[in-house]
Protein backbone atom coordinates (compact mmCIF):
# COMPACT_ATOMS: atom_id res chain seq x y z
CA UNK A 1 0.00 0.00 0.00
CA UNK A 2 1.67 3.11 -1.09
CA UNK A 3 0.60 7.25 0.05
CA UNK A 4 1.24 10.05 -1.56
CA UNK A 5 0.56 13.51 -0.09
CA UNK A 6 1.98 13.48 3.89
CA UNK A 7 -1.55 15.55 5.01
CA UNK A 8 -4.51 15.22 6.69
CA UNK A 9 -5.36 12.28 4.51
CA UNK A 10 -2.53 10.61 3.93
CA UNK A 11 -1.94 10.57 7.59
CA UNK A 12 -5.37 9.00 8.57
CA UNK A 13 -4.90 5.93 5.74
CA UNK A 14 -2.53 4.14 7.67
CA UNK A 15 -4.26 3.97 10.98
CA UNK A 16 -7.29 2.89 8.96
CA UNK A 17 -5.73 0.66 6.68
CA UNK A 18 -3.71 -1.06 10.15
CA UNK A 19 -7.86 -0.96 11.96
CA UNK A 20 -9.02 -3.18 8.77
CA UNK A 21 -6.46 -5.59 9.22
CA UNK A 22 -3.67 -4.58 6.80
CA UNK A 23 -0.72 -6.33 7.44
CA UNK A 24 1.66 -5.83 4.84
CA UNK A 25 4.28 -2.45 3.83
CA UNK A 26 2.65 0.71 4.26
CA UNK A 27 4.91 3.58 2.58
CA UNK A 28 4.03 7.02 2.92
CA UNK A 29 5.54 10.02 0.33
CA UNK A 30 5.33 13.35 1.35
CA UNK A 31 6.99 16.46 -0.46
CA UNK A 32 7.49 18.47 2.75
CA UNK A 33 10.28 17.66 5.39
CA UNK A 34 7.85 17.24 8.41
CA UNK A 35 5.65 14.43 9.15
CA UNK A 36 2.11 15.04 8.74
CA UNK A 37 1.02 17.51 10.16
CA UNK A 38 -2.46 19.98 11.34
CA UNK A 39 -3.00 22.75 8.59
CA UNK A 40 -6.18 24.20 10.76
CA UNK A 41 -3.94 26.01 13.31
CA UNK A 42 -1.57 27.80 10.71
CA UNK A 43 -3.86 30.50 10.28
CA UNK A 44 -5.07 30.41 14.25
CA UNK A 45 -2.98 29.45 17.29
CA UNK A 46 0.46 29.20 15.64
CA UNK A 47 -0.07 32.84 14.19
CA UNK A 48 -1.29 34.04 17.96
CA UNK A 49 1.20 32.15 19.81
CA UNK A 50 3.59 33.99 21.80
CA UNK A 51 6.40 31.96 21.49
CA UNK A 52 7.67 30.72 17.71
CA UNK A 53 4.99 27.45 17.46
CA UNK A 54 5.84 24.07 16.83
CA UNK A 55 3.81 21.67 14.05
CA UNK A 56 0.90 20.00 15.57
CA UNK A 57 1.67 16.40 14.28
CA UNK A 58 -1.17 13.92 13.14
CA UNK A 59 1.58 11.28 12.69
CA UNK A 60 4.90 11.58 14.88
CA UNK A 61 7.70 9.24 14.59
CA UNK A 62 6.68 6.98 17.65
CA UNK A 63 3.27 6.62 15.57
CA UNK A 64 5.04 6.25 12.41
CA UNK A 65 6.99 3.05 13.77
CA UNK A 66 3.99 1.86 15.92
CA UNK A 67 1.81 1.83 12.72
CA UNK A 68 5.29 0.35 10.99
CA UNK A 69 5.05 2.89 8.09
CA UNK A 70 7.58 3.58 5.80
CA UNK A 71 7.58 7.38 5.28
CA UNK A 72 9.45 9.13 3.21
CA UNK A 73 9.91 12.66 3.51
CA UNK A 74 11.41 15.74 0.93
CA UNK A 75 9.92 13.58 -2.10
CA UNK A 76 7.72 14.67 -4.54
CA UNK A 77 5.95 12.11 -6.54
CA UNK A 78 6.33 13.00 -10.07
CA UNK A 79 4.47 9.93 -12.30
CA UNK A 80 2.98 6.78 -11.58
CA UNK A 81 4.09 4.11 -13.77
CA UNK A 82 0.34 2.45 -13.60
CA UNK A 83 1.34 -0.72 -16.34
CA UNK A 84 4.35 -1.43 -14.05
CA UNK A 85 2.46 0.12 -11.22
CA UNK A 86 5.08 2.25 -9.23
CA UNK A 87 5.13 5.42 -8.39
CA UNK A 88 7.62 7.27 -9.80
CA UNK A 89 9.81 10.49 -7.26
CA UNK A 90 11.12 13.61 -8.52
CA UNK A 91 15.18 11.68 -7.65
CA UNK A 92 14.15 8.83 -10.17
CA UNK A 93 13.37 6.21 -7.33
CA UNK A 94 10.46 4.06 -8.18
CA UNK A 95 8.49 2.27 -5.43
CA UNK A 96 5.89 -0.16 -6.40
CA UNK A 97 2.24 -0.22 -5.53
CA UNK A 98 -0.41 -3.06 -5.05
CA UNK A 99 -3.20 -0.28 -4.35
CA UNK A 100 -2.41 3.22 -4.51
CA UNK A 101 -3.41 6.45 -2.77
CA UNK A 102 -3.49 10.15 -3.99
CA UNK A 103 -3.57 12.66 -1.17
CA UNK A 104 -2.09 15.59 -2.91
CA UNK A 105 -4.57 18.26 -1.69
CA UNK A 106 -4.45 21.42 -2.76
CA UNK A 107 -1.98 24.62 -3.45
CA UNK A 108 -2.65 28.42 -2.48
CA UNK A 109 -3.70 30.17 -5.81
CA UNK A 110 -1.16 32.57 -6.66
CA UNK A 111 -2.05 36.26 -7.79
CA UNK A 112 -2.02 37.33 -11.07
CA UNK A 113 -0.71 40.62 -10.95
CA UNK A 114 2.47 42.96 -10.84
CA UNK A 115 4.11 43.04 -7.61
CA UNK A 116 2.75 39.47 -6.76
CA UNK A 117 6.44 37.89 -5.75
CA UNK A 118 5.81 40.17 -2.93
CA UNK A 119 2.81 38.52 -1.24
CA UNK A 120 2.90 36.48 1.27
CA UNK A 121 0.52 32.94 1.35
CA UNK A 122 -0.14 30.64 3.30
CA UNK A 123 -0.56 26.18 3.28
CA UNK A 124 2.27 25.13 5.34
CA UNK A 125 3.98 25.29 8.10
CA UNK A 126 6.86 27.27 7.12
CA UNK A 127 4.45 29.50 5.79
CA UNK A 128 2.70 29.83 8.76
CA UNK A 129 6.29 30.79 10.66
CA UNK A 130 6.77 33.27 7.83
CA UNK A 131 3.77 34.85 8.74
CA UNK A 132 3.64 34.88 12.26
CA UNK A 133 7.20 37.02 12.05
CA UNK A 134 6.06 39.30 9.08
CA UNK A 135 3.25 40.69 11.27
CA UNK A 136 4.97 42.16 14.13
CA UNK A 137 2.96 44.27 16.06
CA UNK A 138 2.28 47.81 14.89
CA UNK A 139 2.99 47.20 11.10
CA UNK A 140 0.48 47.66 8.09
CA UNK A 141 -0.60 44.32 6.72
CA UNK A 142 -2.92 44.23 3.43
CA UNK A 143 -4.75 40.81 2.93
CA UNK A 144 -5.83 40.19 -0.58
CA UNK A 145 -8.86 37.91 -0.41
CA UNK A 146 -11.82 37.53 2.02
CA UNK A 147 -12.30 34.02 2.20
CA UNK A 148 -11.56 31.73 4.99
CA UNK A 149 -7.48 31.96 5.42
CA UNK A 150 -7.84 35.68 4.61
CA UNK A 151 -9.95 36.24 7.55
CA UNK A 152 -8.62 34.16 9.95
CA UNK A 153 -5.40 35.64 8.74
CA UNK A 154 -6.82 39.00 9.77
CA UNK A 155 -8.07 38.24 13.25
CA UNK A 156 -4.49 36.67 14.06
CA UNK A 157 -2.79 39.96 12.85
CA UNK A 158 -4.99 42.25 14.30
CA UNK A 159 -4.77 40.25 17.60
CA UNK A 160 -0.66 40.61 17.30
CA UNK A 161 -1.43 44.02 17.10
CA UNK A 162 -0.90 44.75 13.33
CA UNK A 163 -2.68 47.32 11.35
CA UNK A 164 -5.14 45.56 8.92
CA UNK A 165 -7.01 45.97 5.64
CA UNK A 166 -8.84 43.06 4.27
CA UNK A 167 -9.31 43.43 0.41
CA UNK A 168 -12.31 41.59 -1.23
CA UNK A 169 -13.35 41.94 -5.05
CA UNK A 170 -16.95 39.78 -4.13
CA UNK A 171 -19.45 42.62 -2.96
CA UNK A 172 -19.22 40.77 0.64
CA UNK A 173 -16.70 38.85 2.70
CA UNK A 174 -17.39 34.91 2.49
CA UNK A 175 -19.57 35.05 -0.35
CA UNK A 176 -19.04 31.32 -1.25
CA UNK A 177 -20.94 29.34 1.56
CA UNK A 178 -21.59 31.48 3.96
CA UNK A 179 -24.97 33.20 4.38
CA UNK A 180 -25.40 37.21 4.60
CA UNK A 181 -26.27 36.88 8.15
CA UNK A 182 -23.24 35.04 9.53
CA UNK A 183 -21.17 36.86 7.11
CA UNK A 184 -22.03 40.08 8.29
CA UNK A 185 -21.80 38.84 12.21
CA UNK A 186 -17.85 38.13 11.29
CA UNK A 187 -17.19 41.64 9.23
CA UNK A 188 -18.33 43.13 12.93
CA UNK A 189 -16.74 41.52 14.54
CA UNK A 190 -13.26 42.09 12.65
CA UNK A 191 -14.37 46.15 12.36
CA UNK A 192 -15.12 45.80 16.02
CA UNK A 193 -10.96 45.01 16.37
CA UNK A 194 -9.98 47.84 14.22
CA UNK A 195 -9.79 45.61 11.06
CA UNK A 196 -10.59 47.51 7.89
CA UNK A 197 -12.46 45.65 5.45
CA UNK A 198 -13.15 46.65 1.85
CA UNK A 199 -15.39 45.03 -0.34
CA UNK A 200 -16.33 45.10 -4.15
CA UNK A 201 -12.79 45.95 -4.91
CA UNK A 202 -10.05 44.70 -7.10
CA UNK A 203 -6.64 45.08 -6.79
CA UNK A 204 -4.32 46.55 -9.53
CA UNK A 205 -0.92 45.89 -8.42
CA UNK A 206 1.44 45.64 -5.18
CA UNK A 207 4.25 48.30 -4.65
CA UNK A 208 7.35 48.10 -2.29
CA UNK A 209 5.23 49.88 0.10
CA UNK A 210 1.60 49.58 -0.59
CA UNK A 211 -1.65 47.69 -2.87
CA UNK A 212 -2.86 50.13 -5.32
CA UNK A 213 -6.95 49.06 -6.02
CA UNK A 214 -8.34 49.27 -9.24
CA UNK A 215 -9.86 52.89 -8.70
CA UNK A 216 -6.46 54.06 -7.83
CA UNK A 217 -6.26 53.78 -4.23
CA UNK A 218 -2.90 53.14 -2.12
CA UNK A 219 -3.36 50.98 0.76
CA UNK A 220 -0.28 51.31 2.75
CA UNK A 221 1.23 47.46 3.54
CA UNK A 222 4.47 46.77 5.05
CA UNK A 223 2.69 43.16 4.82
CA UNK A 224 0.73 41.86 1.69
CA UNK A 225 -0.57 38.89 1.96
CA UNK A 226 -2.74 36.93 -1.20
CA UNK A 227 -5.49 34.42 0.49
CA UNK A 228 -7.62 33.94 -2.83
CA UNK A 229 -8.07 30.40 -2.26
CA UNK A 230 -6.70 26.94 -3.30
CA UNK A 231 -6.68 24.60 -6.20
CA UNK A 232 -6.96 21.02 -6.17
CA UNK A 233 -3.17 19.75 -6.63
CA UNK A 234 -3.42 17.16 -9.53
CA UNK A 235 -0.61 17.46 -11.41
CA UNK A 236 0.47 14.24 -11.00
CA UNK A 237 -2.84 12.77 -11.50
CA UNK A 238 -2.74 14.84 -14.78
CA UNK A 239 0.65 13.22 -15.43
CA UNK A 240 -0.24 9.75 -15.13
CA UNK A 241 -3.55 10.37 -17.61
CA UNK A 242 -6.18 9.93 -14.58
CA UNK A 243 -9.43 11.24 -14.97
CA UNK A 244 -9.83 14.96 -13.68
CA UNK A 245 -13.03 16.69 -13.16
CA UNK A 246 -12.53 19.33 -10.63
CA UNK A 247 -9.54 17.49 -9.35
CA UNK A 248 -9.29 14.04 -9.29
CA UNK A 249 -12.36 12.38 -10.58
CA UNK A 250 -12.99 9.71 -8.26
CA UNK A 251 -16.53 7.26 -7.80
CA UNK A 252 -18.78 6.59 -4.05
CA UNK A 253 -16.13 4.85 -3.19
CA UNK A 254 -13.45 6.87 -3.82
CA UNK A 255 -11.43 5.33 -7.13
CA UNK A 256 -10.43 7.09 -9.40
CA UNK A 257 -10.49 5.81 -12.97
CA UNK A 258 -7.72 3.28 -12.24
CA UNK A 259 -9.36 0.66 -10.39
CA UNK A 260 -5.93 0.08 -8.34
CA UNK A 261 -5.90 4.05 -7.64
CA UNK A 262 -8.14 5.74 -4.93
CA UNK A 263 -7.91 9.47 -4.15
CA UNK A 264 -9.13 11.77 -1.07
CA UNK A 265 -9.26 14.47 0.32
CA UNK A 266 -8.78 18.18 -0.85
CA UNK A 267 -7.22 16.89 -4.32
CA UNK A 268 -10.63 14.61 -5.32
CA UNK A 269 -14.27 15.07 -6.22
CA UNK A 270 -16.87 12.29 -6.38
CA UNK A 271 -20.74 11.81 -6.29
CA UNK A 272 -22.12 12.62 -3.11
CA UNK A 273 -24.81 10.25 -2.52
CA UNK A 274 -26.94 12.60 -0.11
CA UNK A 275 -27.04 14.92 -2.76
CA UNK A 276 -27.93 12.69 -5.49
CA UNK A 277 -25.13 11.91 -6.61
CA UNK A 278 -23.58 15.67 -7.34
CA UNK A 279 -20.38 15.73 -8.18
CA UNK A 280 -18.64 17.81 -5.16
CA UNK A 281 -14.87 18.52 -4.31
CA UNK A 282 -14.68 19.77 -0.34
CA UNK A 283 -11.89 21.37 1.02
CA UNK A 284 -12.71 20.82 4.51
CA UNK A 285 -10.68 19.04 7.30
CA UNK A 286 -13.23 16.31 8.41
CA UNK A 287 -14.17 15.53 5.21
CA UNK A 288 -9.99 14.43 4.00
CA UNK A 289 -9.99 12.60 7.06
CA UNK A 290 -13.13 10.64 6.41
CA UNK A 291 -12.63 10.35 2.55
CA UNK A 292 -9.66 8.75 3.16
CA UNK A 293 -10.91 6.49 5.98
CA UNK A 294 -13.16 5.11 3.43
CA UNK A 295 -10.66 4.79 1.01
CA UNK A 296 -8.49 2.85 3.00
CA UNK A 297 -11.30 0.29 4.02
CA UNK A 298 -11.97 -0.06 -0.30
CA UNK A 299 -8.17 -0.48 -0.84
CA UNK A 300 -8.22 -3.77 1.09
CA UNK A 301 -11.28 -4.96 -0.78
CA UNK A 302 -14.05 -2.62 0.61
CA UNK A 303 -17.07 -1.52 -0.55
CA UNK A 304 -17.68 1.76 1.43
CA UNK A 305 -19.07 4.67 0.26
CA UNK A 306 -18.73 8.26 1.68
CA UNK A 307 -21.97 9.80 2.56
CA UNK A 308 -20.70 11.94 5.53
CA UNK A 309 -22.52 15.35 5.25
CA UNK A 310 -20.15 17.95 4.54
CA UNK A 311 -18.68 19.85 7.96
CA UNK A 312 -16.52 22.61 8.02
CA UNK A 313 -15.42 25.35 10.75
CA UNK A 314 -13.53 28.92 11.45
CA UNK A 315 -12.34 30.26 14.33
CA UNK A 316 -11.54 34.42 14.30
CA UNK A 317 -11.49 35.86 17.50
CA UNK A 318 -13.53 34.12 20.10
CA UNK A 319 -15.90 33.51 17.37
CA UNK A 320 -16.45 29.94 16.08
CA UNK A 321 -18.14 29.35 13.08
CA UNK A 322 -19.73 26.34 12.22
CA UNK A 323 -21.39 25.10 8.82
CA UNK A 324 -22.84 21.39 8.08
CA UNK A 325 -24.03 20.22 4.63
CA UNK A 326 -24.33 22.71 1.89
CA UNK A 327 -26.20 26.07 3.05
CA UNK A 328 -26.18 27.05 -1.03
CA UNK A 329 -28.98 24.40 -1.77
CA UNK A 330 -31.48 25.40 0.42
CA UNK A 331 -34.37 27.53 -1.21
CA UNK A 332 -35.56 28.68 1.91
CA UNK A 333 -34.63 29.15 5.48
CA UNK A 334 -35.23 29.90 9.01
CA UNK A 335 -33.28 31.10 12.20
CA UNK A 336 -32.68 29.51 15.31
CA UNK A 337 -31.35 32.72 17.85
CA UNK A 338 -29.24 31.38 21.05
CA UNK A 339 -28.07 32.52 24.19
CA UNK A 340 -24.95 35.10 23.47
CA UNK A 341 -26.03 36.45 20.43
CA UNK A 342 -25.68 32.88 18.61
CA UNK A 343 -27.53 32.33 15.94
CA UNK A 344 -28.04 29.23 13.67
CA UNK A 345 -30.02 29.31 10.22
CA UNK A 346 -31.13 26.46 9.07
CA UNK A 347 -31.36 25.78 4.92
CA UNK A 348 -34.36 23.58 3.40
CA UNK A 349 -34.82 22.39 -0.28
CA UNK A 350 -38.00 22.89 -2.05
CA UNK A 351 -39.25 19.57 -0.80
CA UNK A 352 -38.93 20.62 2.87
CA UNK A 353 -35.87 18.71 3.85
CA UNK A 354 -32.84 20.12 5.57
CA UNK A 355 -29.77 20.56 3.82
CA UNK A 356 -27.87 22.67 5.57
CA UNK A 357 -26.78 24.57 8.88
CA UNK A 358 -24.58 27.42 9.28
CA UNK A 359 -23.98 28.82 12.63
CA UNK A 360 -22.28 31.53 14.48
CA UNK A 361 -21.55 31.88 18.57
CA UNK A 362 -18.74 32.60 20.67
CA UNK A 363 -16.59 29.33 22.15
CA UNK A 364 -18.96 26.35 21.57
CA UNK A 365 -22.17 27.85 21.55
CA UNK A 366 -23.36 26.34 18.74
CA UNK A 367 -21.16 23.26 18.37
CA UNK A 368 -24.20 20.43 19.64
CA UNK A 369 -27.03 21.73 17.43
CA UNK A 370 -25.10 21.80 14.64
CA UNK A 371 -23.76 18.41 15.19
CA UNK A 372 -28.00 17.84 15.61
CA UNK A 373 -28.57 19.28 12.31
CA UNK A 374 -25.81 17.34 10.73
CA UNK A 375 -27.74 14.41 11.99
CA UNK A 376 -31.03 15.58 10.62
CA UNK A 377 -29.48 16.14 7.26
CA UNK A 378 -27.66 12.73 7.45
CA UNK A 379 -31.73 11.37 7.86
CA UNK A 380 -33.01 13.44 4.87
CA UNK A 381 -34.92 14.84 7.64
CA UNK A 382 -37.85 17.55 7.42
CA UNK A 383 -38.52 19.13 10.24
CA UNK A 384 -40.92 21.65 10.99
CA UNK A 385 -39.32 25.11 10.01
CA UNK A 386 -41.15 26.97 13.41
CA UNK A 387 -38.96 24.39 15.63
CA UNK A 388 -36.28 24.47 13.93
CA UNK A 389 -36.13 28.58 14.74
CA UNK A 390 -37.39 27.88 18.08
CA UNK A 391 -34.72 27.79 20.73
CA UNK A 392 -36.62 26.16 23.41
CA UNK A 393 -37.42 22.99 20.60
CA UNK A 394 -34.68 20.35 21.65
CA UNK A 395 -33.58 19.38 18.62
CA UNK A 396 -32.49 15.85 19.57
CA UNK A 397 -36.11 15.84 19.83
CA UNK A 398 -36.62 16.23 15.91
CA UNK A 399 -34.90 13.48 15.29
CA UNK A 400 -36.95 10.83 16.79
CA UNK B 1 -8.33 6.97 50.65
CA UNK B 2 -11.40 7.85 48.21
CA UNK B 3 -12.07 11.79 48.05
CA UNK B 4 -16.03 12.16 46.96
CA UNK B 5 -17.41 15.32 46.53
CA UNK B 6 -20.47 16.59 45.26
CA UNK B 7 -20.92 17.40 42.00
CA UNK B 8 -24.89 18.26 41.31
CA UNK B 9 -28.68 16.89 41.66
CA UNK B 10 -29.31 13.53 40.04
CA UNK B 11 -31.47 15.79 38.29
CA UNK B 12 -28.95 18.52 36.84
CA UNK B 13 -28.21 15.97 34.34
CA UNK B 14 -30.96 15.01 31.23
CA UNK B 15 -30.54 11.79 30.39
CA UNK B 16 -28.15 11.08 27.27
CA UNK B 17 -26.91 14.39 28.16
CA UNK B 18 -23.87 15.83 30.12
CA UNK B 19 -22.61 19.09 32.47
CA UNK B 20 -19.82 20.45 33.50
CA UNK B 21 -18.84 20.53 37.04
CA UNK B 22 -15.94 22.77 38.23
CA UNK B 23 -14.40 22.16 41.15
CA UNK B 24 -11.08 23.07 43.23
CA UNK B 25 -9.68 24.80 39.86
CA UNK B 26 -10.27 21.29 37.82
CA UNK B 27 -12.96 20.81 35.39
CA UNK B 28 -14.82 17.88 34.77
CA UNK B 29 -17.89 16.38 32.36
CA UNK B 30 -20.43 14.33 34.18
CA UNK B 31 -22.70 12.35 32.39
CA UNK B 32 -26.40 10.86 32.65
CA UNK B 33 -26.55 7.78 30.32
CA UNK B 34 -29.17 6.67 28.63
CA UNK B 35 -30.18 3.64 30.75
CA UNK B 36 -29.63 6.38 33.66
CA UNK B 37 -26.27 5.27 35.05
CA UNK B 38 -24.00 7.83 35.84
CA UNK B 39 -20.19 8.68 34.97
CA UNK B 40 -17.40 10.86 34.88
CA UNK B 41 -14.45 12.13 33.13
CA UNK B 42 -11.88 15.15 33.32
CA UNK B 43 -13.76 17.86 31.59
CA UNK B 44 -11.34 18.58 29.00
CA UNK B 45 -10.93 17.01 25.52
CA UNK B 46 -7.26 15.47 25.03
CA UNK B 47 -6.85 16.69 21.57
CA UNK B 48 -7.15 20.50 22.14
CA UNK B 49 -8.83 21.04 25.62
CA UNK B 50 -12.29 21.99 24.64
CA UNK B 51 -14.96 21.70 27.34
CA UNK B 52 -16.57 18.42 26.41
CA UNK B 53 -19.50 19.29 28.27
CA UNK B 54 -20.50 21.75 25.54
CA UNK B 55 -20.38 18.38 22.99
CA UNK B 56 -22.84 15.73 22.37
CA UNK B 57 -23.70 12.86 23.97
CA UNK B 58 -24.99 9.87 22.04
CA UNK B 59 -25.66 6.98 23.61
CA UNK B 60 -22.24 5.89 25.36
CA UNK B 61 -20.43 8.76 23.07
CA UNK B 62 -19.10 12.02 23.77
CA UNK B 63 -18.91 13.85 20.78
CA UNK B 64 -16.13 16.72 21.60
CA UNK B 65 -17.85 20.22 20.01
CA UNK B 66 -14.60 21.35 18.43
CA UNK B 67 -13.59 18.67 15.81
CA UNK B 68 -15.39 16.10 16.98
CA UNK B 69 -13.28 13.85 18.70
CA UNK B 70 -15.19 11.07 20.21
CA UNK B 71 -14.78 9.04 23.30
CA UNK B 72 -16.79 6.25 25.65
CA UNK B 73 -17.40 8.25 28.69
CA UNK B 74 -17.82 5.03 30.93
CA UNK B 75 -14.53 3.53 30.12
CA UNK B 76 -12.98 7.06 28.65
CA UNK B 77 -11.49 5.29 25.73
CA UNK B 78 -10.72 7.46 22.66
CA UNK B 79 -12.72 6.19 19.09
CA UNK B 80 -9.92 7.52 16.96
CA UNK B 81 -8.71 10.12 14.92
CA UNK B 82 -8.41 13.25 15.72
CA UNK B 83 -8.27 11.95 19.03
CA UNK B 84 -5.86 9.22 20.41
CA UNK B 85 -5.49 9.92 24.23
CA UNK B 86 -8.01 8.20 26.30
CA UNK B 87 -10.31 10.25 28.98
CA UNK B 88 -9.41 10.19 32.44
CA UNK B 89 -12.73 8.76 34.13
CA UNK B 90 -13.78 8.95 38.34
CA UNK B 91 -15.65 6.38 40.01
CA UNK B 92 -19.49 7.61 40.44
CA UNK B 93 -22.02 7.06 42.91
CA UNK B 94 -25.56 8.68 43.56
CA UNK B 95 -26.32 9.34 47.34
CA UNK B 96 -29.83 10.85 48.64
CA UNK B 97 -30.36 12.13 44.95
CA UNK B 98 -26.71 13.70 44.51
CA UNK B 99 -24.49 12.46 42.09
CA UNK B 100 -21.21 12.05 43.80
CA UNK B 101 -17.63 12.01 42.02
CA UNK B 102 -14.35 10.19 43.65
CA UNK B 103 -11.58 12.59 42.99
CA UNK B 104 -8.67 10.69 45.13
C1 LIG C 1 -4.21 27.61 6.98
C2 LIG C 1 -5.31 26.61 6.84
C3 LIG C 1 -6.37 26.61 7.75
C4 LIG C 1 -7.41 25.69 7.64
N1 LIG C 1 -8.43 25.73 8.55
C5 LIG C 1 -9.45 24.85 8.44
C6 LIG C 1 -10.53 24.87 9.37
O1 LIG C 1 -10.57 25.70 10.29
N2 LIG C 1 -11.53 23.97 9.24
C7 LIG C 1 -11.53 23.03 8.23
O2 LIG C 1 -12.48 22.22 8.15
N3 LIG C 1 -10.52 22.98 7.33
C8 LIG C 1 -9.49 23.88 7.41
N4 LIG C 1 -8.47 23.84 6.49
C9 LIG C 1 -8.53 22.84 5.42
C10 LIG C 1 -7.90 21.52 5.81
O3 LIG C 1 -6.68 21.72 6.45
C11 LIG C 1 -7.73 20.70 4.56
O4 LIG C 1 -9.02 20.41 4.06
C12 LIG C 1 -6.96 19.41 4.77
O5 LIG C 1 -5.66 19.67 5.19
C13 LIG C 1 -6.95 18.60 3.50
O6 LIG C 1 -6.20 17.46 3.67
P1 LIG C 1 -5.47 16.75 2.45
O7 LIG C 1 -4.79 15.57 3.02
O8 LIG C 1 -6.44 16.57 1.34
O9 LIG C 1 -4.42 17.81 1.92
P2 LIG C 1 -3.18 18.49 2.65
O10 LIG C 1 -3.38 18.50 4.12
O11 LIG C 1 -2.96 19.77 1.93
O12 LIG C 1 -1.96 17.52 2.35
C14 LIG C 1 -1.47 17.27 1.07
C15 LIG C 1 0.01 16.98 1.16
O13 LIG C 1 0.45 16.39 -0.06
C16 LIG C 1 1.72 16.93 -0.41
N5 LIG C 1 1.89 16.74 -1.85
C17 LIG C 1 1.26 17.37 -2.87
N6 LIG C 1 1.68 16.89 -4.06
C18 LIG C 1 2.60 15.93 -3.79
C19 LIG C 1 3.39 15.07 -4.61
N7 LIG C 1 3.28 15.08 -5.95
N8 LIG C 1 4.25 14.21 -4.01
C20 LIG C 1 4.35 14.16 -2.66
N9 LIG C 1 3.61 14.94 -1.84
C21 LIG C 1 2.76 15.82 -2.40
C22 LIG C 1 1.60 18.36 0.02
O14 LIG C 1 2.87 18.94 0.16
C23 LIG C 1 0.87 18.21 1.36
O15 LIG C 1 1.77 18.00 2.41
C24 LIG C 1 -7.41 24.75 6.59
C25 LIG C 1 -6.36 24.76 5.66
C26 LIG C 1 -5.32 25.66 5.77
C27 LIG C 1 -4.21 25.65 4.76
S1 LIG D 1 -10.48 19.65 20.87
FE1 LIG D 1 -11.66 17.86 20.99
S2 LIG D 1 -11.44 16.96 19.06
FE2 LIG D 1 -10.14 18.70 18.96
Amino acid sequence: MVIIGAGKAGARAPISLREHGWKGRITLIGEEPLAPYDRPPLSKAAMTAAEEPAPVFLLDDELLQALDVTFIANATATDIDRAEKEVVLADGRRIPYQKLLIATGARARRLALPGAERALMLRDFHESVALRAACAPGRSVAIIGGGFIGLELAASASQRGCKVTVIEAQPRILMRGVTEAVARRIAARHEAAGVVLLTGIGVERIEADAVVLSDGRRIPAEIVIAGIGAAPAVALAEASGLALDNGIACDVEMRTSDPDIYAAGDCCSFPHGLYGGRRLRLEAWRSAQDQAAVAAENMLGGHRQFTAVPWFWSDQYELNLQIAGLPSDGVSSCTRPMKDDAFIEFHLDGEGRLVGASGIGRGNAIARDIKLAEMLIAKGARPDQAALAHPDVALRGLLK
Amino acid sequence: MPHWVEACDRDDVEPEDVIRFDHDGRTFAIYRAPDDRYYATEGLCTHEEAHLADGLVMDHIIECPKHNGRFDYRTGAAQGAPVCINLKTYPVKLEAGKVMIDLA
